[in-house]
């Protein structure tokens, strides 16, 4: 009995979390006190199952009851500060927990909390630490574990990022118009911040949750719970990159974990059904007419995900696209990936003019002297090719990247 | 003339402090504003939340970038300041970013203590 009342409480944690902590939240307008009360009810959920049965809507119960408890905190809290707050008389009694309402409406509030997460008042890590915590619902140990920090250091630099929401007032709402681009913007950045942690680190068994899936699971959050309007079409933009990267999961890595790049890998393994769904959502985002830099890169990605060979991509697309990406905005990775596109068009010799002028730029970045190294090749400059692939693996921080690296390098000899 | 005085000090130096010694300071201020008071100077004054509440808000090219933190370009130093109410710290950002001032320099936000 008990047990399978343990499975329900897990299972609603693992599912609805966010979801609850979002709706108490946006009512308590406090994130500390909301996660107290949520973790109160959990606690009281266990007692309460295993007497009278899992309630039908477990989330509701669990939020119902939270309140509760929440509200017979404020109320206590304020009798002994000699109550000032004459609207605490206008709350409900707290009555008995046997009976929530489970049929009231079950309001989703996460998008307010994501707002609040990823305010910009709090520093990028903690907002990406936040969000994992409060709508991914990992825990702090987990979080610390994906991002190779400490738990302690982990668990206060959350303490601290709920602190200043609350000591600064940062709100739980969706910003106004005026805002509303920027703040989704740093919503965006931070799913694919976690999203590309993930990629980086792929199938690692040590961590429960995979952040690739966390991030996914989130952009689908924010892009069902923005207004069916041109402001969603780069959320829908994202969510469709990260599942056209997401379904080369499994060709990405041979049996001894070393990666495969693209070219390399057997375009069966790609997940087509997971491609047609990102393809579907990338075009419902470009008829919003509201080009950004994610649906341009899903496009860039669809391009590939459609190419039945490495060679019989469309490249002069792809640089196409590259080129726009530049327009929005001018980074030397960019540009080093038109580089590429345009070697694949006009040949090598072109693409080695392009890398030219980003030589200073990307002195310490690998991809750089990992494709100025192919281009090379290519065009038969073998020594040139082997100085170029040594650089690239002497800065590749990435074991199975670097695995690669090597191979190419010892097949010039070949 | 008016002047405004600006209390720095060592936020480390706070957190070590025992209730007493806290309490002893709260005298401290209590005694300096009477002092005030019966000199006739009108004054108004107030506690800040520590530095780690700080936000700072400054336009460049007509758009507002909101960091975490207290100044970050150490040449700048207070030249002014306003109090006032705001709803929360979307309000109060969206109007640091039309004090002048945010064009050049920044504005650092930081919420007033409100002493129960």
């Amino acid at each position: 009995m008990t047990s399978h009342v343990r499975e329900a409480i897990e299972q609603v944690i693992d599912a609805e979390y966010g979801r609850v902590l979002a709706v108490l939240t946006a009512q308590l307008n406090d994130l500390a006190a909301a996660e107290d009360a949520l973790q109160d009810a959990l606690i009281a959920a266990l007692d309460q199952w295993t007497a009278k049965g899992i309630p039908r809507s477990p989330a509701a119960w669990l939020t119902t009851v939270a309140k509760r408890r929440a509200i017979d905190h404020v109320r206590r809290d304020h009798k002994r500060a000699a109550v000032r707050d004459d609207d605490l008389d206008t709350l409900p009694a707290s009555d008995s927990e046997d009976d929530p309402m489970t049929d009231e409406p079950f309001p989703d509030e996460r998008l307010k909390l994501m707002f609040a997460c990823c305010h910009p008042a709090l520093a990028l890590e903690a907002q990406v630490a936040l969000t994992l915590r409060t709508l991914g619902g990992l825990t702090t140990e987990e979080i610390a574990r994906a991002f190779l920090v400490g738990e302690s250091t982990m668990a206060q630099r959350i303490t601290r990022a709920k602190a200043k929401i609350r000591a600064a007032g940062i709100p739980f709402r969706i910003p106004d118009p005026s805002l509303l681009p920027e703040r989704l913007d740093a919503i965006l950045a931070v799913l694919y911040l976690i999203f590309n942690e993930g990629y980086a680190s792929p199938h690692d068994q040590t961590q429960k949750r995979d952040l690739c899936v966390e991030a996914i699971r989130l952009a689908r959050i924010v892009v069902d719970l923005l207004p069916d309007a041109p402001i969603r079409a780069e959320a829908e933009g994202l969510l469709a990159l990260m599942l056209l990267h997401e379904s080369r999961r499994d060709a990405r890595l041979d049996a001894s974990g070393s990666l495969i790049v693209m070219q390399d890998q057997n375009r069966a393994l790609w997940d087509h059904a997971q491609i047609r769904a990102a393809e579907h959502l990338l075009e419902r985002a470009l008829h919003r007419r509201r080009p950004g830099s994610y649906q341009i890169q899903a496009a860039i990605s669809a391009l590939h995900a459609q190419a039945p060979t490495y060679a019989d991509t469309d490249w002069a697309q792809i640089a196409e696209l590259y080129s726009a990406l530049m327009s929005l905005s001018n980074s030397p990775v960019i540009a080093l990936n038109r580089a590429i596109a345009v070697s694949m068009v006009d040949g090598a010799a072109a693409g080695m003019r392009l890398l030219r002028p980003l030589a200073s730029a990307l002195d310490t970045y690998y991809p750089y002297h990992a494709a100025r190294a192919d281009m090379l090749r290519r065009l038969g400059e073998r020594e040139a090719a082997s100085d170029a692939y040594e650089r690239a693996i002497t800065l590749c921080q990435r074991p199975h990247e670097a695995d690669y690296l090597r191979k190419q390098r010892s097949a010039l000899d070949g | 003339m008016k002047y405004i005085m600006l209390i720095y000090g060592d936020p480390a130096h706070d957190t070590k402090m025992t209730p007493e010694e806290l309490q002893e300071e709260m005298a401290q201020y209590n005694a300096f504003g009477a002092m005030l008071r019966n000199r006739g100077t009108a004054y108004t004054g107030e506690a800040l939340m520590p530095v780690n509440t700080a936000t700072t808000v400054r336009v460049r090219d007509g758009k507002a970038l909101t960091t975490d933190g207290p100044f970050a370009e150490t040449h700048e130093v207070l030249g002014g300041f306003y109090m006032l109410d705001a709803n929360d710290l979307d309000d109060a950002i969206a109007i640091a970013s039309q004090i002048p001032g945010a064009a050049r320099g920044s504005i650092e936000i930081r919420p007033v203590v409100v002493f129960e």
